[in-house]
């Protein structure tokens, strides 16, 4: 796969590091419910089709982006920087 | 016909003048320059060249190319031997040597082929039924010898002495295929202006074009093609290169065989390079390849696809035949027929149609060609080559030979059943294919995956003027979808038309089934695999009806041709079988590679020593010239131990970690983790990673602190030092350093982005020691510093920043010995000064040098965590540091620490080990049992780390212990079934050597 | 003696079975008459309305259960539904492995009894999956690997599974084609062998857990497409499916690659990310590789088939996928590593490679439990471990289906111990499936 960096341009995926699912909402920090934060940690909606992923460009920038990626094809949508798109899940709707 | 040479005079490409000695089966043989070794054996009138996989039957040369099935031999000997290498793809070189393979004792004479007589009882899947008594444990007897009867060539087990490459490359225009429409296709896209790769996997340009007579009009056209291509700045032609696998977006996975056809010399070459290949347009003009018509004993050497007939002809200057009968269902034969029969030889023509098309017959007739149309071959015949057919009239309402054919002697049975574009590229990445009823096969469809196109025989075109023109389209069409275009007024460039197109269409014919409508026996699909009509019949019989349950029970199309010439048959008949049409019965999936690719190849240079970096440190050298024994530990070497003369590691490192206790030891410590964390809200920040608190660490002070995952369990630990107000200098563990970056990363620009800190790594920019032992000031005090190394100045936990040596110096007192000890950083390209001062200072101080065998060792004793511990299933409570948790704040896994299973009595906890008889030796990884039971599952836990203390005068272990603190003051038995031993232990805490910190705070 | 088959055959096949039972003499039998008396291997029944059980997918996992709930619990109102063919899933990707060598308290005796069933399973199921005890020796290449390579021996042995630890020595007399030099980069300084495990014939599990199950009176039912559940107020009682509703009081899934989208379709998520994971073959060469072997640290692994290819295999693509087919860089680094650790594997040449999606949970172990959903019950998770899980998988689904209670082998493989913290975790990388 090749990933288009916001920062470095045209990338072959190799240059990247994982993160898996971006649409997951991590409860605040001083949340203190264990079923949401067992929830953010361990479950994944998984899906067949469109998947909001983080990515990291580790021999890059080192920036986190968030991938928009079909994962039955692996066409890619979308890219941007992750940095104030995550926290409670502003900026990211719901695919 | 005497095995007498068929080499022709006047004809092919080949180098007449230069002849080539190679071996085949021992026996010593001539070609010529640019023969392939199949080409080479045909002009020796070799015909028996392999045996088939199975009923190890008598096999010849089939095709030309890639797609051959039958005539696999072992090539080369000792380190660069090649076993099931197509001798169809091999170009002669000067010495070479080949071998048949799969026989024994001897290719004409296989003991094996017994098998044939006894194949009905081999029936596909047959073993499938039997092989399972009388015990359970028979199948292991059975299988040895179906293990040995099976397999091909012979490997061998000695290193490669050649070495591979990889390069990366990119380009606009990807053609694939260096035919009429790919070389137009290439021109076009680079008169537009596009960067184009051109890939052939031949040695020369040209395609099917030549297997035309040479010195024609097809000839001069190309060479025109090829000096163009050659001469634009913006091509690169590959050829000898062979794109072996689509991957996503645009990526290809290419193979260049760069001496594959030269004598391979006495040292290593670069045989063969590697390319990624990035396009952003790629052509496929891939071409078509040949496909037979099934009918009894039509595997026997002799028997052979006609395209590669005309092309051992027309290319290689080699008569297959004298006396040759070419059967077909279209109009491509009638050109091997006039060919050959112009080259001499006794021609029949065979159509199954009923009709002949009448420009190409009345050309073949005046060749001397004898043609007859409704007719088909029902039979071959022969012992170890073909002796003769049977010709018979052809019903193609049921695909029937009616009786009574007539015999024919012959000596070369020609096969064309029509033609198969070569679009595995396109499939392999999920594109589907789509049935032409008319060409009776798979063609790209009407839409077809982004990025590709496919030109000329390969989109079903079959003469050459359509496939130049198609390829001339095709190339402008992706030159201009990456944004060029040919300039105004552009000509067209020339074409070439050579009128070879078909009249007639072509009549489906799979298989020739006897007068009553059987198949024949010995009527074999996948000829590699010894897969019969019957055989598929079966399987259908037995309910592998669909495509891949039919593929895997007969290991149709599994062979190493991957069943080039057999699968769209297969599927014509299952689709019979099934009473359904072609496109119903669907496709196996194509996977990548197209042609078989030396695992070297994929390796690349990556591998061996290279597989991953090693990493040294900045003082390797010194340790390397003062005696250091190295270690690999994760991707960093580190100085293991520094023996004395006739010291082994045992000795070593006791020595090292006894000593160290009396004296001053210096340990090279530059791989830990290193992340500095600026900024006003950086206390905040190490509030919410670490569980402990951080807001009141004043300036000039360190703190040990432990992460968390997001899960609870223990990540990382280090300590993390306080330079400035809104300055840190983290240090996490050498294994950790990676994944906590990139974790802090995570957090800092995902979650928290309000959070005013960066984070960078310094891992690689600084060195570090680590002084430690009771002599340590006074070593440190005799360097020239401006730090003041005293303990009011600098305190347990205190830092400064200053030089040593004139070198600059961060100064951090922490110790993981337990003894009074500091740790000093200094830029990396200083580290070697630095080593070589604190050394040159320390020869008045009885400095010793202490390797991470001995630091591992006093840890242990000191009860420390590392990574032995942190394994990624402990807590904090378990490592026994639940006291460090702060709660009055949100730390990161804070929350899933608390899970129920987390927090049970029962977890295996943090304890040390001493074995109650102080000779006997504790090993890591021992399990730890109840000292009144035999131990049983998985026991009470297990051993982490062991060392041996001069503290305590034995070993002593760390260990994971269920309810382990409360165990404190009992014994447990250290269980290791390896030894066998039985080892009763004291549980003590794990802190066996001054468990106060009292040296430490010295 | 024809004669008396023919009655056989005939008496079979009356009742829409096919009851001929496999062997030797069979074979010599029916090739006397051409082998034109073999019948389907199994029936092709249109699905009925209602059934005891509906088990969505027929892979190995759904056929051993179908075959165990009626052999072992005589609950034969059974339907398999398979949405394409028999076996099209993991089972007939993956490279074959078979073993127990498992540390973690939970793993090691359900894998243990998994082998168990595979010593037998030929025999049992009239079909020779060709399960070969080759042996599986696991390199190990450090002293931190070394330990941890004893602790497994331990483990195994203290469970009652045959192990032994290997020095340097006696892995180089196993497999002296292994660059043994110390200069390599990572250096092989002992190994784990579990000489019981092996490797077995993929398909002919799935054809022969089809044909026993069949002959138990199992529906097994091939290109039926699950499009979703029935309801009956919060309960699952049946499916709709591309061939009509199915009904059953029992609905459970066994499907590799689609659980969660099946998960999803019953209203709850799961602890599971699906990832690409590839397996190559090479050429078929002469008897080469006489063992499983595989690296610890490095993550690879290569045994030789009976047909003579060598077969191996590496970690993980790394990121979310259903597309069944790998990226070039993960070949490569797979690749390296094989040439690393077996130079001659150098001119040997790959045939063909492919991928299989591995539903990867996040501690690494399966999912076997009754669903949050009233009547709807799975099989899931099985990261690499599905292939060698077969048998022992089919049985405790079985056993939790018909007794509606966890098997004590299955037990701790429920979905809510990632909420209890009672996780699984071999690997101890965490909730970081691509890591496992």
């Amino acid at each position: 796969m090749r990933i288009e960096c916001p920062c470095c341009g045209l990338r072959d995926h190799r240059e990247f590091d994982y993160g898996g699912d971006a649409l997951r909402q991590r409860p605040a920090h001083n949340d203190t419910d264990i079923d949401r934060w067992s929830d953010y940690v361990f479950m994944r909606r998984n899906p067949s089709g469109l998947h909001r992923e983080f990515w990291q460009h580790i021999y890059g920038c080192r920036q986190w982006i968030v991938v928009s990626r079909d994962t039955v094809s692996h066409q890619i949508l979308s890219v941007c920087l992750a940095s104030g798109a995550h926290g409670a899940g502003q900026g990211l709707e719901r695919a | 016909m005497a095995d007498a040479s068929t080499r022709l005079g006047g004809y092919g490409r080949i180098d007449h003048g230069k002849p080539v000695s190679f071996t085949f089966n021992g026996r010593k043989m001539t070609g010529r320059a640019g023969d392939t070794l199949a080409s080479a054996l045909l002009a020796n009138g070799i015909r028996l060249v392999a045996r088939s996989f199975k009923y190890h039957r008598p096999r010849g040369i089939y095709a030309m190319g890639v797609d051959e099935p039958n005539a696999l031999v072992t090539l080369n000997t000792g380190a660069r031997t090649e076993p099931n290498t197509q001798a169809t793809t091999v170009y002669l070189y000067e010495g070479l040597s080949a071998r048949s393979q799969n026989c024994w004792p001897s290719l004409g004479f296989d003991a094996m082929s017994i098998n044939d007589k006894f194949s009905r009882f081999l029936a596909a899947g047959f073993y499938y039924k039997t092989f399972m008594g009388p015990t359970r444990k028979s199948w292991m007897f059975y299988e040895h010898f179906i293990r040995k009867a099976a397999g091909m060539g012979e490997a061998t087990t000695l290193d490669d002495p050649d070495f591979y490459e990889k390069v990366h490359g990119f380009c606009d225009v990807m053609v694939v295929g260096g035919g009429p429409a790919g070389l137009s296709a290439a021109v076009n896209a680079a008169r537009a202006g596009a960067c184009v790769v051109l890939v052939e996997q031949s040695p020369d340009l040209g395609g099917g074009l030549l297997n035309m007579p040479a010195g024609g009009k097809a000839d001069r056209w190309i060479a025109k093609q090829v000096a163009f291509l050659r001469e634009a700045q913006n091509v690169r032609i590959l050829n000898r290169c062979s794109v072996f696998g689509s991957y996503d977006h645009g990526s290809f996975g290419l193979v260049e065989r760069l001496q594959d056809h030269v004598f391979p010399p006495q040292k290593a070459v670069l045989r063969q390079r590697m390319w990624t290949m990035r396009a952003r347009r790629t052509i496929l003009a891939t071409g078509a390849l040949e496909r037979p018509i099934v009918f009894g004993g039509n595997d026997l050497p002799g028997v052979m696809l006609a395209s590669a007939a005309r092309g051992y002809l027309n290319h290689f200057s080699v008569l297959a035949g004298r006396k040759v009968v070419v059967f077909t269902n279209n109009d491509s034969a009638y050109l091997t027929a006039s060919d050959m029969a112009q080259a001499g030889a006794a021609v029949t023509l065979v159509d199954a149609r009923p009709i002949s098309p009448s420009v190409a017959c009345a050309r073949a007739e005046k060749s001397g060609v004898t043609v007859r149309s409704g007719h088909a071959v029902a039979q071959a015949s022969g012992r170890k080559r073909i002796t003769s057919v049977k010709i018979a009239q052809f019903d193609c309402e049921n695909g029937t030979a009616r009786d009574p054919g007539k015999v024919m002697q012959c000596d070369l049975l020609c096969l064309s059943g029509g033609w198969n574009p070569t679009l595995h590229l396109l499939w392999q990445h999920g594109g589907k294919p789509v049935f032409d009823d008319a060409l009776a096969t798979f063609v790209p469809g009407a839409t077809i995956e982004d990025g590709f196109s496919v030109a000329g025989s390969a989109n079903g075109r079959y003469s050459t003027l359509d496939c130049v023109l198609d390829g001339q389209a095709k190339g402008l069409e992706a030159a201009q979808a990456c944004g060029f275009d040919l300039p105004d007024g552009s000509d067209d460039y020339p074409a070439l038309d050579l009128t070879d197109g078909w009249e007639t269409q072509l009549l489906p014919v799979w298989e020739v089934c006897d007068s009553a409508g059987k198949s024949q026996k010995k009527a074999f699909v996948d000829l590699q695999h010894d897969v019969s009509v019957s055989d598929l019949a079966l399987a259908h019989r037995e309910g592998y009806v669909s495509a891949e349950h039919l593929k895997r029970y007969t290991t149709l199309g599994m062979a190493s041709d991957q069943g080039k010439t057999a699968n769209v048959i297969a599927l014509a008949l299952l689709a019979k079988h099934r009473g359904q049409t072609i496109p119903e019965v669907g496709f196996t999936t194509f996977r990548p590679p197209f042609t078989p690719v030396a695992v070297g190849a994929l390796a690349g240079h990556e591998t061996g020593p290279n597989i991953e970096p090693r990493r040294h440190t900045p003082m390797r050298q010194w340790h390397l010239d003062n005696g250091a024994k190295f270690i690999e530990t994760g991707i960093w070497d580190r100085a293991w131990y520094y023996p004395k003369p006739g010291e082994d590691i045992e000795a070593a490192y006791i020595r090292e970690a006894r000593e160290l206790r009396k004296s001053v030891g210096v340990v090279d410590v530059s791989t830990l983790g290193k992340i500095d964390v600026q900024g006003p809200d950086a206390a905040e920040f190490l509030n919410r990673v670490y569980v402990n608190g951080w807001s009141k660490l004043p300036v000039g002070k360190a703190r040990y602190g432990v992460m968390l995952r997001e899960d609870g369990m223990v990540f990382d630990d280090g300590t993390t030092t306080r330079l400035s107000e809104h300055h840190y200098f983290m240090t996490v563990t050498t294994a950790g350093a990676g994944a906590v970056m990139s974790y802090l990363e995570f957090l800092l620009q995902t979650c928290w982005s309000d959070l005013k800190v960066e984070v960078t790594s310094a891992t690689d920019q600084w060195a570090a020691v680590a002084v430690s032992g009771p002599k340590t000031r006074d070593l440190l005090s005799s360097i020239d510093s401006d730090i003041d190394f005293s303990n009011e100045a600098l305190p347990f936990m205190g830092a400064a920043e200053g030089t040593m040596a004139g070198l600059p110096v961060r100064a951090i007192r922490i110790t993981f010995t337990g003894e009074l000890g500091y740790e000093i950083y200094t830029p990396a390209g200083f580290g070697e000064a630095l080593q070589e001062a604190i050394a040159a200072a320390g020869s008045a101080h009885d400095l010793l040098m202490l390797g991470i065998e001995a630091f591992g060792a006093l840890r242990v004793e000191k009860g420390h965590v590392a990574g032995s511990e942190i394994t990624g299933r402990t807590t904090l409570d378990d490592l026994g540091l639940a006291r460090m948790g702060s709660t009055n704040k949100h730390h990161i896994g804070q929350v899933l620490a608390r899970r129920e299973a987390l927090t049970s009595s029962d977890r295996q906890q943090f304890v040390g080990l001493r074995p109650v008889d102080p000779k006997a030796v504790i090993k890591g990884g021992s399990i730890l049992s109840e000292p009144d039971e035999t131990p049983k599952g998985h026991g009470l836990g297990y051993v982490t780390a062991m060392a041996f203390s001069p503290v305590v005068g034995s070993t002593i272990g760390l260990g994971l212990l269920s309810g382990g603190r409360a165990r404190i003051g009992s014994t447990v038995n250290v269980v290791d079934t390896v030894d066998d031993t039985i080892i009763p232990a004291h549980v003590t805490t794990p802190h066996f050597y001054d468990p106060e910190g009292e040296k430490a705070r010295a | 003696m024809v004669c008396s088959l023919q009655l056989g055959l005939e008496a079979g096949q009356r009742d829409g079975r096919t009851m001929t039972k496999y062997s030797g003499f069979k074979v010599f039998a029916q090739a006397l008459r051409n082998n034109r008396g073999w019948g389907r291997a199994w029936r092709d029944p249109d699905p009925q309305p209602a059934y005891d059980v509906i088990i969505i997918g027929g892979g190995g996992h759904g056929l051993a259960t179908a075959y165990y709930l009626a052999k072992e619990h005589g609950i034969k109102r059974v339907a398999v539904l398979e949405k394409g063919w028999l076996g099209g899933g993991n089972l007939g990707r993956n490279t074959t492995i078979v073993r127990s060598n498992y540390m973690e308290n939970g793993n090691t005796q359900f894998y243990e009894h998994s082998l168990k069933l595979w010593e037998n399973l030929s025999q049992d199921l009239n079909y020779n999956v060709m399960f070969s005890q080759r042996g599986y020796l696991g390199l190990l290449h450090s002293y931190g690997q070394l330990d941890a390579g004893r602790q497994r021996v331990h483990a195994m042995k203290l469970n009652g599974i045959e192990a032994s630890f290997l020095t340097r020595e006696q892995v180089q007399e196993k497999a002296p084609y292994l660059d043994m030099s110390m200069n390599a980069r990572y250096p092989i300084l002992g190994g784990v062998l579990q000489q019981r495990a092996g490797t077995a014939r993929h398909d002919a599990v799935a054809w022969g857990f089809a044909r026993a199950a069949d002959r138990q009176g199992v529906d097994i039912i091939q290109q039926c497409e699950v499009l979703g559940f029935i309801w009956k107020g919060l309960k699952i009682v049946g499916v709709e499916t591309t061939r009509g509703d199915i009904r059953a009081p029992k609905v459970t899934s066994a499907v590799a690659g689609n659980s969660g989208v099946l998960a999803e379709k019953a209203g709850f998520q799961l602890p599971i990310e699906s990832h690409l994971l590839q397996a190559f073959v090479t050429e078929p060469i002469k008897p080469l590789v006489n063992c499983v072997i595989a690296s610890f640290g490095m993550l690879y692994y290569i045994s030789q088939s009976d047909k003579g290819g060598l077969v191996l295999g590496g970690s993980l693509d790394g990121y979310n996928s259903y597309a069944q087919r790998g990226n070039l860089p993960k070949v490569e680094h797979i690749l390296s590593i094989g040439k690393a650790l077996m130079p001659c594997l150098s001119r040997l040449r790959i045939l063909r490679h492919w991928g299989g999606i591995m539903d990867m949970t996040m501690d690494g172990s399966p999912i076997i439990c009754k669903t949050p959903v009233d009547g709807f019950y799975m099989s899931a998770g099985w990261c690499y471990g599905g292939f060698k899980a077969t048998p022992g998988a089919g049985w405790c689904l079985a056993h939790t289906i018909a007794k509606d209670e966890p098997h004590p082998l299955s037990a701790g493989y429920t979905i809510d111990r990632f909420r209890r913290g009672a996780t699984i975790n071999e690997s101890g990388t965490g909730p970081v499936p691509g890591h496992h």
